[in-house]
């Protein structure tokens, strides 16, 4: 097999990988848009606090230490304790369960049948207010996030594709395991809206608010329900992201990578954010590797590299102009 | 006490004691009055219907008993009581099922899955319980699953059970939001205009459909309906609103010969 075909195939699995990721956080998006019609910006914002949190936990810091030594002039900053990670993880999702009750009760009810741009304000003064209060809780230092997922080469997969290719492909376990555990969360989402009452109210409530109502389904408890897998979809993406690069504010960044996916899948489809997710990430790592790197079809484009930046973007353009509602997203019919 | 009052109509049905009694409700909008200072029953078994001109507070009322709008003044007493301000998911828990004049359904949802809405209320409401006793889940979601296809039978539209409900027509809307609302089993059904938009065809089978729910089930159901010769059919007391009054109460007999009625119909000028 020529080289560059082989090249090529692991630089697509590797895309794969980081799409997962992309993935995880257009899930979350795409949660909480169906269900309120909220976008809401403050998602990867969310994925950082969830992070800094669970490491913060783990450590036994304590949360706004600079906030009490300055106030009552004392010097404390740990616990002198250290959580297991399992006991750290489960304490994480219950400060965001916490989170998206406070949320619902102190911004989002007061908010109810306002305008959706009114709506995105609020997640847009939500995100920076969240960004602060994680600074203050934990510190604004970078953070190593360990939780004991396996990291490093995949020896298997690159002893095997050695024998079979003759080219040992680099897969990093630590993406391996991103994606299974992915995998698992959606399949778990899924299992949930289709077979648990919740989960069949969620999507009553997704689908219309009055008729949601007259079957006795409390929108309120859906919203705070909602956001709490919001976050716990954001804890998920922050541990994997927060494994990989470490715990810092380019984490809330991701989000930002989140937009061109959900135009690619839609913003209401959960399929959509998965498989966008997965074409984003394939595509750019595929088309830095082609034109960006000039590496296939002879060099015959070579755009000097760093396309990963704005590849989705444009493929996002190009979507919103051919097919504005996305691959999954319903077709947009104007009723006159 | 409710014994005193039973009596049994013409047709073999018994009608019981005050399910519902509204008394001196008054709502607003702004400057607008919807409804002023209203007071009547609706009683165990029977069909009571609303009937007004356009804009006459009907569908204020019913969204009055369902919780979707609070009344400035005025009591709601439900099954002897006086009910509290409660939300309308509340309400629906209570036992009051409703239908829209616009038709609220789950458009993306199948006609079954947006029958088994109704049974909400009948699955057990514990995530965790949920997801370790699965046998006891399934059998729950069986038992449920019986319930909402008896209803999609009862009603005629077994046809239509895996079709998703936007692509239905007006007609078959109508029916599977009664469907929905059956579903839940409940003790008072609010019927907003359910005939409205139908062909005289359509109209027969859902007047049938109301006749049969009420007479098989006991069904108490409150339903605003313009049709005056399907008003005099099916209900046994009706209540005349107009601009936001009551005008008239009684047999259907009795509010045809009722002249404020006969007035507010034919358009007499209000002064
Ligand atoms: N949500 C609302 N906000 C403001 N005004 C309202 C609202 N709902 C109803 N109204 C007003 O209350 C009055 C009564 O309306 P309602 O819908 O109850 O009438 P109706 O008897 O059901 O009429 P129709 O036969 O046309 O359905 C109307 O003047 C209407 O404009
Ligand atoms: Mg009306």
């Amino acid at each position: 097999m020529p080289d560059t075909l082989l090249y090529g195939m692991e630089v697509a699995l590797n895309g794969l990988m980081a799409g997962v990721m992309y993935s995880l956080v257009a899930l979350g998006f795409v949660l909480i848009f169906k269900a309120s019609g909220i976008f809401n910006y403050a998602q990867g914002v969310m994925a950082l606090f969830a992070a800094m949190t669970l490491v913060g936990i783990q450590n036994g810091q304590v949360p706004f230490a600079h906030l009490i030594n300055a106030t009552f002039g004392t010097n404390i900053h740990h616990f002198g304790w250290t959580v297991p990670a399992l006991l750290a993880i489960l304490l994480t999702v219950v400060v965001m369960i916490a989170f998206a009750w406070a949320v619902n009760r102190f911004v989002f009810r007061h908010l109810v049948n306002q305008e959706p741009i009114i709506l995105f304000m609020a997640t847009i003064g939500l995100a920076f207010f969240l960004e602060g209060v994680a600074d203050l809780m934990w510190g604004a230092d970078i953070k190593t996030l360990d939780v004991g997922i396996p990291q490093g080469i995949n020896e298997w997969i690159d002893g095997t594709t050695f024998e079979v290719f003759g080219y040992g492909f680099f897969i990093d376990n630590l993406d391996i395991t991103a994606t299974v555990i992915a995998a698992l969360l959606v399949a778990g989402l899924v299992a949930f809206s289709h077979y648990t009452k919740q989960g069949r109210a969620l999507r009553a409530v997704a689908d219309d608010h009055q008729a949601a109502l007259s079957v006795g389904i409390s929108l309120n408890f859906i919203w705070v329900l909602v956001w709490s897998i919001a976050g716990f979809v954001a804890l998920v993406a922050g541990i994997m992201w927060g494994a990989k690069s470490g715990v810092q504010f380019s984490l809330s960044l991701i989000a930002l990578k989140a937009l061109p996916v959900l135009m690619l899948g839609g913003f209401t489809s959960i399929p959509g954010a998965i498989v966008g997710g997965l074409i984003i990430g394939v595509g750019e790592k595929l088309f830095e590797f082609c034109f960006g790197t000039g590496q296939c079809f002879g060099g015959v484009i070579n755009l000097g590299g760093a396309t990963e930046n704005w590849f989705a973007y444009v493929l996002a353009l190009i979507f919103l102009v051919f097919r504005p509602q996305g691959l999954f997203g319903e077709k947009i019919i104007e009723r006159v | 006490m409710l014994d005193a009052e039973r009596y049994v109509t013409a047709d073999g049905r018994t009608i019981g004691g005050t399910v519902l009694d509204l008394r001196n409700i008054t709502l607003r909008f702004g400057g607008v009055e919807a409804i002023k200072d209203i007071s009547f029953d609706i009683r165990e078994g029977e069909i009571r219907a609303i009937i007004g001109p356009n804009g006459a507070g009907k569908s204020s009322m019913l969204n009055v008993i369902s919780g979707f709008y609070v009344p400035q003044e005025g009591e709601v007493w439900f099954r002897g009581a006086p009910r509290p301000p409660m939300k309308p998911y509340q309400v629906a828990r209570q036992g009051i099922a409703r239908t829209f004049q616009n038709i609220a359904l789950f458009e993306g949802m199948s006609v079954l899955d947006n029958v088994m809405t109704g049974r909400l209320g009948y699955m057990s409401s514990n995530l965790f319980t949920q997801s370790l006793w699965w046998t006891g889940a399934a059998k729950e979601e069986e038992e449920n699953r019986a319930a909402a296809e008896r209803v999609i039978d009862f009603l005629e539209i077994q046809a239509i059970r895996k079709t998703p409900v936007g692509r239905l027509p007006y007609g078959l809307k109508k029916r599977v939001e009664l469907a929905r609302a059956l579903a839940a089993e409940p003790k008072l059904l609010l019927l907003d205009e359910p005939m409205a938009g139908m062909n005289v065809e359509e109209k027969e089978d859902m007047s049938r459909f109301i006749l049969d729910v009420n007479d098989e089930f006991g069904t108490t159901i409150a339903l605003i309906e313009h049709d005056m010769g399907v008003v005099m059919d099916l209900s046994d007391r009706v209540v005349v609103m107009d601009y936001g009054r009551k005008i008239g109460d009684g047999t259907p007999d009795e509010v045809r010969n009722n002249q404020d009625v006969i007035d507010a119909y034919l358009g007499v000028a209000h002064d």
